[in-house]
């Protein structure tokens, strides 16, 4: 039931990809002969390039996998995700802030803040952003490792150590570039591995029209507050309120917890993206990545949300023959529940499945057992055929699982092997981007700022491949942490909403107000982790209990869901660092005078002229352009 | 910096639609032929772009 056997096809198209993969690595190393070839890409890469890039490094598999669960658990609202929370700040980043990025000729994003504040609050923001690199690698390491090993069978540690091997050697030999050039490659490897499994899925519901009938009638049947739009319209049920969304979210949460405080902060700060950006051959190059980068992600809701929308919509159809799977269950339990099926009588229903239940470890819907058991004695069924009833007996669903669920049911040999590469080259993708930003952050931030200053350039090349290999071996570690604690997700996720939260703050004063200083900064900074921190240990979600998901020392407010609760979190650090930075801005004195702060905030900055450019590739004018494609579409869905 | 990308994602997606079309609806074959097309595209954008 669990595992896919794959032919001979399948294996030749994932060995095509990682020799491509790990060519384009061996082709660079020769191109690769100072620190900054290595680190930054000696800022020579071309706009459509790095704005794929750009694209391909954020979207790792968590968001392919995730996106498609959220796509079946709240429908079309996920778009929030991609046209509130990630466009309006990609067009930000672009006009306004790639100028200070890149004109400052900053290698990261941490040196941006040492020279827009001090040391301080460079080595804060690259130790969180350095640890937070590893983390985020090594969970979505595990996530592959564990799926290969339910889905195909392979062994856990194998495909954890091989897949880490591949990107450790394709970004040792070529460096930024090679990750670069390989994540453009895997950005086309994702869309056209997916696209069939969107069309064949929408082919299957009876196309747009029909999956959102079913839909709403889906809506109605789960819940009387939900109107039946509730997951075919992304503004409308927000606007009904908490309790009439499926998300369990209002509308300011999403404006500004999500819109703003989440979305610039992520989009406008992450050095993972922005380093794409700085590698850019020029001024105009780097402003343009971020728009370039746009284009696909205003589309990307029909590739990963829609896939969930198709499975919802085929749960409703029992012709269909499918569900959203269960959360995964070993073969040989999947055996003994069978043999308690095949023994047991419809007289004794009741022990059937309590017996059923622990033989799976899960509940199991009575009705579905016993109509089982009935339809066996009457007719002994196959083996095969009562595994697969118990299947559709077990009441959890794994919505993770859904996008692959869908992989299975639509795609014959061939099309899977490009189907599971396309996995595989999003987890690599994402990888090699968090390893190539912890590489640079820790060479120049960290191991030049404080440990080695002064050294050679070939010495900080060198230090550079070191790290590379250190950072792949400190992510494994990290995936067998993940792997080790059911809720290390949980801790690992929290940790990140405590110190991105307020981030955008900083910057946001940092760039747009001379007046800002290191010490207001610095604290703020503290400031907003401490006020998330505690934010998070009074409030608590719907249905969760005191502990790793909050409400730890008082419940002083519940909120209708997890997501609630995580965009107000944000939306309450960032005010509390905003704030405390602007007041101690006040009360100490800059350091840096008007000279020093030139190239770096707004009001001193020669502002970017674009006379040379023809007016349709001016950014700003592309940002204003794709701004109102993105409103439109929040119109189309309403 | 010294390749164009566009060659090697052109010749990976010309083999892997060659393979696939050579492998209700014939899902391998259209596919396959997609992919070809596609990288039969990026290869002569790499060659006019030399």
């Amino acid at each position: 039931m669990q595992t896919i056997h794959l032919q001979w096809i399948d294996y030749t198209i994932l060995v095509a990809y990682v020799a491509f993969v790990l060519g384009i690595g061996w082709t660079l190393a020769r191109y690769m002969k100072t620190s900054s070839d290595f680190l930054t890409s000696a800022r020579s890469i071309p706009t459509w390039v790095t704005g794929l890039a750009f694209i391909s490094a954020n979207l790792g598999a968590l968001e392919l996998v995730g996106m498609a669960a959220s796509g079946a658990k709240y429908g079309i609202a996920t778009a929030h995700f991609y046209w509130v929370g990630a466009i309006p700040a990609m067009i930000f980043l672009a006009v306004f802030m790639m100028p200070f990025y890149y004109g400052s000729k900053a290698r990261s994003v941490p040196e941006y803040l040492k020279m827009r504040f001090d040391e301080r609050v460079r080595a804060l923001n690259s130790v969180a952003f350095a640890v937070m690199t590893i983390f985020a690698s090594g969970v979505s390491m595990n996530a592959l490792a564990k799926l290969l090993n339910q889905l195909l069978g392979w062994n856990y540690n194998a495909a954890l150590w091989i897949c880490s091997g591949v990107v450790l050697l394709y970004v040792l030999k070529g460096g930024l570039t090679s990750a670069i050039y390989t994540e453009v490659l895997q950005f086309f490897m994702i869309v056209l591995g997916f696209a069939p499994v969107v069309y064949l899925g929408l082919k299957d519901v009876g196309g747009w029209h029909t999956m959102n009938t079913s839909l709403q009638g889906v809506a109605v049947a789960t819940s009387t507050n939900y109107a039946a739009n509730a997951w075919t319209s992304t503004w409308q049920p927000l606007l009904a309120g908490p309790a009439h969304n499926p998300m369990g979210v209002d509308w300011f949460a999403i404006v500004f917890g999500l819109g703003f405080v989440l979305s610039f902060g992520y989009w406008c700060t992450n050095f993972l993206v922005v380093q794409r950006a700085m590698a850019a051959k020029n001024m105009t190059a780097a402003r343009n990545t971020p728009l370039v980068a746009a284009v696909p992600k205003m589309v990307f809701p029909f590739l990963v949300i829609v896939p969930g929308m198709i499975a919802v919509a085929l749960t409703a159809n029992p012709g269909k023959d499918y569900r959203i799977p269960p959360p995964v269950i070993a073969q040989a339990n999947y055996d003994q529940a069978v043999a308690v099926v095949k023994t047991a009588t419809p007289a004794d229903n009741a022990a059937t499945v309590a017996a059923v239940d622990k033989a799976l470890g899960k509940d199991v819907n009575p009705d579905k057992i016993a109509a089982l058991v009935t339809a066996n004695t009457t007719a002994k069924l196959a083996d095969a055929d009562i595994e697969k009833g118990i299947y559709f007996s077990v009441k959890d669903n794994d919505y993770d699982g859904v996008i692959l669920s869908l992989v299975k049911k639509y795609c014959p040999p061939g099309l899977l092997g490009l189907a599971l590469t396309a996995l595989l080259a999003s987890f690599m993708s994402g990888m090699a981007g968090n390893v190539t930003a912890f590489n640079t952050v820790w060479t120049y931030d960290l191991y030049q700022a404080y440990f080695a200053p002064g050294k050679s350039d070939s010495h900080y090349f060198w230090a550079g491949k070191v790290t590379t290999i250190a950072g792949i071996v400190l992510s494994i570690a990290a995936a067998y942490f993940a792997s080790m604690y059911n809720n290390a997700m949980d801790i690992i996720q929290l940790v990140f909403g405590f110190v991105n939260a307020p981030l955008f703050a900083t910057f946001l004063l940092g760039m747009f107000w001379k007046r800002t200083t290191g010490t207001g900064a610095f604290l703020g900074l503290f400031g907003g982790i401490a006020g998330s921190t505690l934010f998070h240990a009074v409030t608590i979600a719907q249905g969760n209990l005191p502990g790793v998901k909050g409400g730890y020392i008082k419940v002083l407010e519940t909120f209708p869901s997890e997501m609630a609760q995580n965009f107000w979190l944000a939306a309450f650090a960032f005010t509390v660092c905003f704030t405390l930075t602007l007041v101690i801005s006040l009360a100490t004195k800059s350091m840096k005078t008007d000279a020093e702060l030139r190239g770096l905030v707004y009001s001193l900055t020669p502002k970017t002229v674009d006379h040379n450019l023809s007016f349709w590739q001016r950014p700003a004018v592309l940002g204003t352009v794709l701004l109102i494609i993105c409103v439109i579409l929040n119109f189309i869905f309403f | 910096m010294g390749l164009d990308i566009r060659w090697p994602i052109g010749l990976m997606f010309t083999l892997i639609g060659v393979l696939l079309a050579a492998f209700d609806i014939n899902i391998n074959q259209i596919w396959g032929i997609v992919l070809l097309i596609f990288g039969v595209f990026m290869l002569l954008g790499a060659i006019s772009g030399k």
